[in-house]
């Protein structure tokens, strides 16, 4: 695990409210560079609020969002995130919609798609530029989104419950991906999940999210290299951390 | 491979039913005058209007100049209304809310009662004939690219918005696209309407155009002539609406290659 001391992504404290209702307190995290952090937590519990006050869709009511030191609380355009579903818009090719996000913050059209279209092979997406993306399957539409998702944020990806739409088979083929592409570009990630498995197996450190209102009431580190994971599900080592997940849940 | 081999198939047999129904009822037709059940004056058999159709082709054509270039200005005006209109009604809800009820009711007025008012107004030249087909084309397209508009999946808008995009460009990638599959479909509406709109706003009052032309041959009691310039609107209507289905093809061909999966 390459970490550096200064995170790239820091919540300061923030609380979010609709109306009368607090969805979300007191919520201080940190990503670094390079890292896999994962929030786990049962359904309703504000992830996604909270996904929306990091990308600066909606301003706390309280707190901090922190890019690379900078403060970006409430100022769309800076993180984008991914959802469970692709998102990937039908009626623009697969390259069209890869490079939207560069698009979008004013790249000319034919340099936008040149720097996208680099990305492709990486992203096990080569030869998919031209097609549009219901001529590709559900796990080649995810990586699409998030080649967009990595494109639109400047090496962070927020992603929520990405993974969760597709069939066992697949998710276990795009988690192995995942690890491995993470570990080629220069990527970190924070991850929504309510799946105890998935969180163990791709994580480096698991934020666990209590509900009503969402706060974070425990942290914990998973201590197996991300390059060892292979098989890390069939081990004890795994079964004792989902037996934590399980009692701090 | 087998796939588009049978949805070939398909799409030959579909076309089976329509074909055999309309051989049936030329058929009938055709049984009718010949039995002499009816007059020949009073209905030409197909044979008949087929040749008058060959015979007075040429004038029909030129009538269909004035109609046609009636009928595509007030598709066009038609069209470029129910943009700026769907585009306003969509930014701002006060609007659609003040706007949609008046838009349902301009389209109870039957077309024939407006026709002559717009005449007494505009005179007899084309433009209470373009008026007419502007008022009849821009409801269908309007409410059409309104629903597409208002199609498009919320998490697509924020999560543009959350890549920094502003109205202008939330509206040109996304709404604008998304909404040209209805676009298309009311569009294909309108082409017929545009074409029906200007007949029949020739009826009341003109120099020229297949409503006009039509009037005449009434009065003279040519059965036969009025059975052909039908066959010739029904031609010209259909001809449009095909022209829409190959420029959607042409516009969206996402469309085409997602079909054939």
């Amino acid at each position: 695990m390459i970490t550096s001391a200064e995170p790239v992504l820091v919540t300061e404290g923030i609380r979010k409210s609709f109306g009368e209702k607090t969805v979300i307190d007191n919520i201080s995290i940190r990503l670094y560079r390079n890292e896999l952090v994962c929030l786990l937590g049962q359904s309703g519990a504000g992830k996604t609020t909270l996904f929306n006050v990091i990308s600066g869709l909606y301003q706390p009511d309280a707190g901090r969002v922190l890019l690379s030191g900078e403060d970006v609380t409430g100022r769309p355009g800076q993180i984008s995130y991914m959802l469970q579903k692709d998102l990937l818009l039908p009626y623009r090719t697969v390259l069209g919609n890869v490079a939207l996000p560069l698009i979008i913050r004013g790249v000319p059209g034919k340099k936008a798609r040149a720097e996208a279209s680099a990305l492709f092979e990486k992203f096990g997406l080569a030869g998919c530029q031209k097609k549009y993306p219901a001529q590709l399957s559900g796990g080649m539409c995810q990586r699409a989104a998030l080649l967009r998702t990595y494109l639109a944020s400047r090496g962070i990806a927020l992603l929520d419950e990405p993974f969760s739409a597709l069939d066992a088979l697949t998710k276990a083929k795009m988690h192995r991906w995942y690890l491995d592409v993470m570990q080629e570009i220069e990527l970190s990630t924070l991850f929504i999940t309510h799946d105890i498995d998935e969180a163990i197996l791709l994580s480096d450190r698991i934020y666990i999210m209590g509900s009503k209102p969402g706060t974070i009431t425990d942290e914990i580190t998973v201590d197996v290299p991300r390059g060892e994971r292979t098989g890390f599900d069939l081990t004890e080592d795994f079964l004792h951390y989902k037996q934590l997940l399980v009692s701090l849940l | 491979m087998c796939l588009p081999l049978t949805k070939k198939f398909q799409s030959i047999t579909n076309k089976i039913p329509p074909v055999i129904t309309l051989a049936l009822i030329v058929f009938v037709w055709y049984l009718i005058c010949d039995r002499q059940l009816v007059s020949p004056t009073m209905l030409p058999s197909p044979k008949a209007t087929l040749q008058v159709l060959v015979k007075d082709f040429p004038i029909l054509m030129r009538h269909a100049k004035t109609t046609l270039t009636e009928a595509f200005i007030g598709l066009g005006i038609g069209i470029g209304l129910a943009f700026v209109c769907a585009v306003l009604m969509d930014r701002f809800k006060v609007l659609y809310h003040a706007l949609y009820p008046i838009l349902v009711i301009t389209q109870t007025i039957p077309t024939v009662a407006l026709a002559p008012i717009l005449i007494l107004w505009l005179g007899y030249e084309m433009e209470p004939k373009i008026a007419l087909v502007v008022l009849t084309t821009f409801f269908p397209i309007a409410v059409s690219l309104l629903d597409g508009y208002r199609s498009v999946d919320p998490d697509e808008i924020r999560l543009l918005r959350s890549m920094g995009a502003n109205r202008v460009q939330t509206f040109l990638l996304i709404k604008f696209p998304a909404a040209l599959g209805s676009f298309f479909s009311g569009l294909k509406i309108s082409a017929s309407y545009a074409v029906v709109g200007a007949v029949i706003s020739e009826w009341i009052g003109g120099f020229e155009g297949l409503g006009v032309y039509m009037t005449r041959v009434r009065k003279a009691y040519a059965f036969d002539k009025m059975f052909a310039v039908i066959l010739f609107i029904i031609a010209v209507s259909l001809l449009l609406m095909l022209l829409v289905t190959v420029l959607r093809t042409l516009v969206m061909p996402w469309e085409r290659k997602t079909k054939t999966k």
